[in-house]
């Protein structure tokens, strides 16, 4: 049984939880997460009900290797945890709310870790599950072929991978955008330099590329997008880092910023703009 | 540990502007009011004292505790603020319930201890509906049961008498007489100075930033030397007293009420007032029914150190 602080801790985290959940996504304004993260999953779907002639599944295997590259690390789950994460002290700010949990005796740190839990719960179950869903979507036409990639080939290892790459975008993008909400007067302005910095990160040299959350998401993809040219850059991990230092650096980078979030949390002060 | 809250030449500055300046001040048990003009700094201190902002300059401690300790200083301070936003989506028992959850509180003591603080705040028909809905008066009283639900030791108060009505008021007027009558320190700023007056064991005047003045009524008034003091004295014989009364050179005036029952003394020694009262009294059998000072209040001071420079209270 835990003991000492981190019984209160935990308690505190669980109520901060329970609130932001509340707050965030169960409320109509959440609308546009869930179009944002679903919205491939309806376009796997109609792929799947449309006319399916000639279909490969080795071919959809790759149209979806494509799908979760391009929409999934390059806009859902990086647009998703900016409007997630900025939001979660920012949002409290804009609606001149944050005093209510600056009023009650918890740890400015504890405070940050349960709005980066809500964010990582909400984040990974939206994103997750939508990955998850489009996974099977994209290729569920192809009936007992599809049950034999999945269960007795290589289709399961895939959807761990992906369901992994995705859990630690969320994590990783997630702590970046918590602490840009804290220090950013307007957050849109670092956000769009992170976005560029990312979609820059296969032209700069190798040393600044691990210094980024694509670099080591990409790296964990379990399948390559066959392109040519200047778009393979985007999409093609040239010198892919090994699984356990990919895992392992977005895990020191991610405490890295989130540690950072937690000093600057300590000296927020409450500064509503009438 | 100390009993004060203790502001050590704290200073706050926004950008350029000032908001306080080199204050310093030992607050001790009871109640405590802050009273200034609009911008004069209440709501600084106030955000000072409970960590919610930082000083520019100097050191704070609250019963011996650092404000940017937010565990140990909420642990014992509730802080009724100005801001009127609440979490969206909440009912008012939700609000209470939730705010105690994130206290640390078991489920069975954050459903008891927000029952228990509706129930006081007379809001029990409202608790569920949402607080967006509520009234003004409303909204001040769910600050309010926030503010005291964890029966704290220290209460900071902005301005909480905003928007109850009558009743309420003086309800809630008691309410923080008793908590200073038991020794908790209440800091209350409100606008509303005869109210402020009848429950202030002392005061703190502030001006554009500075504090003015502070410390008992009493010593504040008797420390404003170019005011005369004023005294009404209640008597049969008012023109009589005021003919004597003329005859003393720290007299500045003596004014014979409407009512032809009393005489409004302006003076500049207050104790040989009183002497010659004394002696009237007892050697010429003169009758007195009263004599009570007339302008040893929040209001008269506050008009005589800030007045009309300060503006709107």
């Amino acid at each position: 049984m835990t003991t000492g602080p981190w019984a209160l801790w935990q308690r505190q985290v669980r109520a901060i939880v329970r609130l932001e959940l509340k707050k965030h996504f169960l409320s109509r304004r959440a609308w546009w997460i869930w179009v944002l993260a679903f919205a491939p999953v309806i376009l796997c779907l109609t792929h799947s009900l449309a006319d399916t002639r000639g279909h490969e599944l080795g071919v959809d295997t790759q149209v979806f290797a494509g799908i979760y590259q391009f929409f999934y690390l390059r806009l859902g789950i990086y647009f998703g945890c900016v409007g997630i994460f900025m939001n979660l002290f920012r949002g409290d700010v804009l609606e001149k709310t944050l005093h209510y949990y600056l009023l009650a005796p918890v740890r400015r740190e504890v405070l940050l870790a349960g709005k980066y839990a809500t964010g990582v719960a909400a984040s990974i179950l939206f994103f997750g599950s939508s990955t998850a869903l489009s996974f099977f979507f994209c290729r569920l036409h192809f009936g007992d072929e599809f049950q034999d990639f999945v269960w007795r080939g290589p289709g399961l290892e895939h959807l761990l991978w992906y369901l992994m790459t995705t859990a630690l975008g969320c994590l990783g993008y997630g702590a970046v955008f918590l602490l840009m909400g804290l220090v950013a007067r307007n957050p849109m302005i670092p956000a769009a330099l992170v976005l560029v910095w990312e979609g820059i990160n296969n032209f700069l040299p190798a040393f600044l590329q691990k210094v980024s959350i694509t670099f080591y998401l990409k790296s964990l993809v379990p399948v390559t997008v066959p392109m040519e040219g200047p778009v393979a850059i985007i999409a093609v991990a040239a010198d892919p880092a090994p699984a356990w230092l990919a895992i392992g650096g977005l895990v020191v980078v991610s405490s890295a910023i989130l540690w950072a979030a937690m000093r600057r949390v300590r000296d927020f002060e409450i500064s509503y703009v009438e | 540990m100390t009993d004060r809250i203790v502001f050590e030449n704290v200073s706050r500055f926004y950008g350029d502007v000032l908001g306080v300046n080199q204050v310093n001040l030992s607050v001790p048990p009871g109640v405590t009011s802050l009273v200034g003009p609009n911008g004069s700094g209440k709501t600084t201190l106030m955000n000072l004292m409970t960590g919610l902002i930082r000083p520019t300059r100097g050191r704070i401690s609250v019963l011996g505790t650092r404000p940017d300790r937010p565990r140990e200083l909420f642990g014992f301070t509730g802080y009724c603020t100005q801001f009127d936003n609440f979490p969206k989506g909440l009912s008012g028992y939700e609000f209470l319930y939730s705010f105690l959850l994130v206290d640390g509180r078991t489920d069975d003591e954050a459903r008891r201890m927000a029952e228990a603080a509706i129930d006081r705040v007379g809001l029990n028909d409202a608790a569920d509906r949402k607080v967006a809905g509520y009234s003004k008066g409303m909204r001040q009283r769910i600050k309010l049961a926030q503010a005291f639900c964890r029966d704290p030791r220290v209460l900071v108060l902005d301005e909480p008498l905003n928007g109850l009505d009558p009743m309420a008021r003086a309800e809630t007027i008691t309410l923080f007489e008793e908590w200073g009558a038991e020794g908790r320190h209440v800091i209350v700023s409100s606008h509303i100075l005869h109210e402020v007056d009848r429950i202030s064991d002392q005061v703190v005047l502030l001006s554009h930033g500075y504090v003015v003045a502070e410390g008992q009524i009493h010593g504040v008034r008797s420390e404003v030397k170019e005011q005369p003091l004023q005294v009404l004295v209640r008597c049969a014989k008012p023109g009589w007293l005021a003919s004597r009364l003329f005859e003393l050179d720290h007299v500045v005036e003596a004014k014979i009420g409407d009512d032809g029952r009393s005489v409004l003394v302006r003076t500049r020694d207050a104790d040989s007032l009183y002497l010659l009262l004394s002696r009237v009294v007892v050697e010429e059998g003169f009758e007195l029914e009263s004599v009570a000072p007339a302008d040893e209040d929040v209001h008269s001071v506050y008009q005589y150190l800030i007045g009309e420079r300060g503006g709107a209270v």
